[in-house]
């Protein structure tokens, strides 16, 4: 059920649509500069009926999907290797700080000569982009493990693998969902920025291919088909965490 | 100022049961943790012996720091001493929390994922019950504690005193034999400590189980205790063990019994200069 915050949330965004479509129409903003919303979603529902379109979107939503998992189950199984060498992780500290100022799109030419064109340095760059985040969580939920648990496990005489399966995971699954949810967010920057700058397919190329045709109609579309994918994801984790907040709050 | 003694407080030195009697038998037992990081070993137990009694309960004071938990750790099976025996029902102790043990500790146990049926029910589920007999157990924990009406709710949507309840709850319907208490009132407020010494000695009469309290509050011993070990200062032993007499149908109301404010000073005369030292040890 939509809450007063949900109801006030599409009050900002509805707002924030209508003013754009009055100043579109009214000309305070050039047509060549941003399109009327309502042109927006009428090329979108364009997009979505062409079949050729729908393949590279699903190029995409495939690439977005293969990078977020990959970044979630590497990232998690670091996090817990550098969790358990005290040293390493004292070393990789600074390092994973830095990390962030790196620009990793400037390696992207790289990563091709490496992996070859298609989609395996676009899920590459999506990967590398959010792994560090996916690192953190999951060493912040081991560090916010109440030390009990583990005595906990051998009262019901539990082997190591079945603490950390049924004890552990659970305990520290708010932090790896956060970090489940920026894995997703830069999966999508990442390999929608990829496909942008280097690709012969996806959303992100088709972006770009429309910008240089001059076809702004095309181009909002998929921007708009980004935006309201991002939207409808964030949503779902967003409701899906505020269930689970309930259980962890007064 | 003087005290009126009316109940005479027996002080034993030796802890002589006969053998059946003997639910847990602590010989001799040691417990050194090594160096680390710089620190020299640490030696927190040294030379304990005494037998916890089938059915009694026992509680356990000493100044902090000076063993209480390591003992408590040793006879659950949480760890290994370093020389000694420990015996449940005549086997011996091996660094495995045996059968027929339960334990409850002073930090908040519950899993937060988890309801408080569920939490309640995790021991039995692990255990390979039926689903009739899962039932049935939670139930009477539920009923027995009062949380008939949080069953749905989790831990994070209780007070302190109701999560430890759940993790009574846990261990209750588990039927041990033996429970281990580690301060697990440290927590809460002295009215919630005072009643919820009362569940526990409900939960006592009701299992029949033995029991040993790690506390730090004398009054808390005083009134729940069958027996008191003094334990000293680091390496903790027992100093003193003392009886109580109290008659096993006791509640909180004792602690208004004209002997509560007897046993209280005794205890608190043997563990003055432990505390004393244990301080200028800091």
């Amino acid at each position: 059920m939509i809450g007063r915050d949900g109801v006030i949330r599409a009050f900002i965004v509805a707002l924030f649509v209508v003013a754009l479509e009055l100043a579109c129409r009214f000309g305070m903003i050039s047509k060549f500069t941003i399109i009327p919303p309502s042109q927006m979603f009428a090329s979108l529902l364009d997009i979505l009926s062409s079949k050729a379109e729908l393949s590279q979107i699903g190029t995409s939503l495939l690439n977005i999907f293969v990078a977020a998992l990959l970044t979630t189950i590497i990232g998690f199984f670091l996090g817990i290797g550098v969790h358990a060498v005290p040293r390493l992780r004292a070393a990789l500290d600074p390092l994973m700080v830095s990390y962030n100022a790196l620009p990793l799109f400037a390696f992207y030419p790289l990563f091709i000569l490496i992996l070859g064109v298609g989609s395996p340095p676009i899920i590459l760059m999506g990967v590398l982009l959010g792994l560090p985040s996916m690192m953190l969580a999951t060493m912040n939920g081991l560090d916010c493990l109440p030390p009990v648990l583990s005595k906990v496990g051998s009262v019901y005489h539990m082997s190591p693998m079945s603490q950390a399966l049924r004890l552990k995971l659970p305990a520290a699954a708010p932090y790896l969902f956060n970090g489940i949810r920026l894995a997703i967010a830069y999966a999508f920057i990442g390999v929608i920025a990829s496909e942008f700058i280097l690709s012969g397919s996806g959303i992100g190329f088709g972006v770009g291919f429309a910008y240089n045709s001059f076809d702004t109609r095309t181009m909002y579309g998929l921007i708009l088909l980004v935006v309201i994918l991002v939207a409808v994801i964030n949503t779902l984790l967003h409701v899906w965490d505020r269930r689970l907040e309930s259980r962890r709050t007064r | 100022m003087t005290s009126t003694i009316d109940r005479p407080v027996r002080v034993v030195s030796t802890d002589a049961a006969p053998s059946e009697d003997v639910h847990i038998a602590v010989k001799d037992v040691h417990r050194t943790y090594p160096a680390r990081g710089g620190s020299g070993a640490i030696e927190a137990l040294a030379s304990v012996t005494f037998n916890l009694r089938r059915s009694e309960f026992f509680a356990v004071v000493g100044p902090s720091g000076c063993g209480k938990s390591s003992l408590l750790d040793l006879m659950a099976g949480l760890g290994r001493p370093s020389r000694g025996t420990i015996t449940f029902e005549q086997r011996r102790i091996e660094g495995r929390v045996p059968d027929g043990v339960g334990i409850v500790f002073q930090e908040d146990a519950s899993f937060a994922w988890l309801n408080v049926y569920d939490n309640i029910a995790f021991g039995l589920r692990r255990g390979g019950f039926d689903g009739a007999e899962i039932g049935r157990r939670v139930d009477h924990a539920l009923r027995f504690m009062g949380l008939v009406d949080f069953a749905k709710a989790y831990p994070a949507q209780l007070s302190g005193g109701m999560r430890q309840r759940v993790c009574i709850a846990r261990t209750l319907v588990m039927q041990p034999r033996v429970i281990f208490l580690d301060e697990p009132f440290g927590a809460l407020d002295q009215q919630t400590r005072l009643l919820m010494g009362d569940e526990l000695l409900r939960l006592w009469r009701e299992t029949g189980a033995s029991i040993l309290l790690i506390t730090h509050a004398l009054d808390e011993a005083a009134m729940l205790a069958d027996r008191i070990g003094i334990m000293s200062a680091r390496p903790g032993r027992f100093i003193e063990i003392i009886e109580t007499h109290w008659p096993r149908e006791r509640t909180s109301e004792i602690v208004a019994e004209r002997g509560f404010g007897a046993i209280t000073a005794r205890i608190w005369s043997s563990l003055r200069s432990e505390s004393m030292k244990s301080m200028a040890r800091r």
